[in-house]
């Protein structure tokens, strides 16, 4: 009997301690996770957020050289990529992408996603950002930004302007455009009149 | 004489038996709770150079997922944002603070900040966001509530059961694509039954379970 109580008593207080070290699953952990097999986990070849020693400056995802152009990106000086006319620097009026539902709908998701934050949902400068402290958001509403060419809104969009920070790299060139379509039609929804409402809709408005 | 096998040997191997039997179970319980990613895995948090917090932007703001991980939906990996997409709101918003101060740097010098990363598969695992996300399958089935998350953990083991466990069944973990990236969405009643299982009929979802499919 004593050597079954004492046998227990090892396996018990084996137990605790393991426990006691290890912790339960789930548990908050600063280290890494150990890999118990480590079979070929780690295999030396660049993944994104790797770093590399063969570039001095240790990055793995190379920057583009001066010059170069990426297979597949968008280099052509057209309206479509510039928001400038061909080989000038004029901006374009009127977009360069016929207006559909799809492209509409795209650029309201866009919008939501890209500029809702400060710009808010009427983009009327009153985002959520503001309540933060971003105290200059431009109310795109105004006059001066209404009378803006497609090009104009295009050029901020992709570099930004005073303030706000460029969406170039976020956003991909088609989206841009969608977003000023969907853009256009918030700023006509507050400049709408009532010649503008179809006559048998009219009977609904207040 | 003395025998030289005294009379408790009788017991000895059915002792022996039954102790090498205790052992190993015991033994056993210990390797399946933490010889698993669900032990090894999960939990980990490690402190990042900048304490950017899920919870403030993506759940306070209500910053959408996509206005700082912008690749997902076009590509196998899920980007980190740059520092300009910090700079967008930090260059009015605490734009002094130290806690920021790497942020600057790395928005004046280009090097870009090391953060950790949490969620890794290994090598020969062939994952892609985008079949997932733009098939209806919201970030934190993979990932947990990171919007409530002060710092990011791993929240689910990844291990290859987990997969599997949804590439049998999508139609309980599908959602409608516009809910994605709504983590706090919750599927209205017998949802799975009727809608889940539409989707993947009409969509024509092929969660394959071919080896060949992870691991090419
Ligand atoms: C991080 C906050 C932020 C976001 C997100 C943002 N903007 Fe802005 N935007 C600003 C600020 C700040 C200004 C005012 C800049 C100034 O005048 O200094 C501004 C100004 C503008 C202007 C007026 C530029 C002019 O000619 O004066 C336009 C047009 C504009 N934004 C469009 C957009 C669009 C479209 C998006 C979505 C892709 C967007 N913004 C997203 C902060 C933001
Ligand atoms: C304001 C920008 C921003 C927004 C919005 C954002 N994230 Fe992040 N996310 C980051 C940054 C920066 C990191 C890297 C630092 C970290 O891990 O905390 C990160 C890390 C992560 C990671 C961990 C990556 C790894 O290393 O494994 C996950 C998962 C993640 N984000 C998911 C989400 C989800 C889901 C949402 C939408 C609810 C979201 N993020 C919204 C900026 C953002
Ligand atoms: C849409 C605007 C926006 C963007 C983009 C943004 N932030 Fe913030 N950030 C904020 C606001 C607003 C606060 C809250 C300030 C406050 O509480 O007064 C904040 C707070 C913070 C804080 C302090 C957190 C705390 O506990 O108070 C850190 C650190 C931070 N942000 C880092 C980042 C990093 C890193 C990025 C880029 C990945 C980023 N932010 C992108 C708006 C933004
Ligand atoms: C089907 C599961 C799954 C879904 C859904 C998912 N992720 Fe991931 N995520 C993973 C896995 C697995 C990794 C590790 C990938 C690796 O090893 O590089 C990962 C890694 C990441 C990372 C780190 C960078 C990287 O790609 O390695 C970020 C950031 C991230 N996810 C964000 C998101 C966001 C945001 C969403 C929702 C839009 C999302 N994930 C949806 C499984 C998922
Ligand atoms: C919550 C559900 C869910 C989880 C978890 C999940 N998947 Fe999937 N996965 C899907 C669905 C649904 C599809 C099918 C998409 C389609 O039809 O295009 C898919 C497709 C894939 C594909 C593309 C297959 C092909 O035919 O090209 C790969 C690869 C994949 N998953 C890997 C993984 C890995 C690795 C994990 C674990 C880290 C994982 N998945 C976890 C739901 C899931
Ligand atoms: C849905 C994606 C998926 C499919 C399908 C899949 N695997 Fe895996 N497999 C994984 C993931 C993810 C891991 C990594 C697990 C981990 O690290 O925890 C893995 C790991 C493995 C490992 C290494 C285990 C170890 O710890 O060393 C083997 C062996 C393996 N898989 C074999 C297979 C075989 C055989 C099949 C076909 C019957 C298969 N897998 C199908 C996702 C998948």
């Amino acid at each position: 009997m004593r050597y079954w109580l004492s046998f227990f008593l090892v396996i018990i207080v084996g137990a605790i301690a393991v426990i006691g070290i290890a912790g339960f699953q789930g548990g908050k952990s600063r280290k890494p996770p150990i890999e118990i097999f480590p079979d070929m986990d780690r295999q030396p070849k660049i993944r994104p957020q790797t770093g590399s020693s063969f570039f001095s400056d240790g990055k793995a995802s190379r920057v583009a050289l001066l010059g170069t152009i990426a297979r597949g990106s968008h280099y052509l000086d057209t309206p479509l990529v510039t928001g400038q006319l061909t080989g000038s620097t004029n901006f374009v009026d009127v977009m360069p992408l016929a207006i559909t539902a799809k492209l509409l709908a795209r650029g309201r998701e866009r919008y939501q996603i890209s500029c809702l934050p400060c710009h808010g949902a009427l983009a009327d400068g009153n985002g959520i950002t503001k309540k933060y402290g971003m105290a200059v958001v431009a109310n795109l509403h105004d006059k001066r930004i209404v009378t803006q060419t497609d090009g104009e809104l295009f050029k901020t969009i992709t570099h930004g302007k005073n303030l706000m920070g460029g969406y170039g790299a976020n956003i991909a060139i088609e989206d841009r455009w969608a977003i000023i379509a969907h853009l256009r039609t918030l700023q006509l929804a507050r400049l709408g009149i009532l010649a503008d409402v179809p006559l048998d809709r009219r009977a609904g408005l207040k | 004489m003395s025998d030289i096998f005294p009379r408790w040997t009788n017991k000895l191997p059915l002792r022996l038996l039954l102790g090498v039997l205790i052992v190993g179970s015991v033994a056993t319980a210990g390797v399946t709770y933490y010889f698993t990613p669900k032990y090894t895995r999960v939990g980990y948090q490690p402190i990042q150079p900048v304490p950017f917090p899920h919870s403030v932007h993506a759940d306070q703001l209500g910053l959408d997922c996509r206005y700082c991980h912008n690749g997902v939906e076009q590509s196998w990996y899920s980007n980190l944002p740059s520092a300009n997409t910090c700079m967008n709101c930090h260059n009015q918003v605490l734009s002094a603070d130290p806690r920021l101060a790497l942020v600057r740097d790395s928005f004046q010098t280009g090097q870009p900040i090391s953060w950790v990363q949490i969620h890794k598969t290994p090598d020969y695992v062939y994952f892609n966001h985008s079949v997932h996300v733009n098939r209806g399958v919201s970030c934190v089935h993979c990932h947990g509530p990171v919007d409530k998350m002060d710092e990011v953990y791993h929240a689910k083991s990844l291990s290859m059961s987990f997969c599997l466990d949804c590439h049998r069944d999508p139609a309980s973990k599908i959602r409608p694509p516009e809910e994605v990236y709504n983590l706090n969405w919750v599927p209205p009643e017998n949802f799975a039954k009727d809608k889940g299982a539409k989707f993947v009929h009409d969509w024509k979802v092929n969660a394959s379970q071919n080896c060949s499919a992870c691991h090419r």
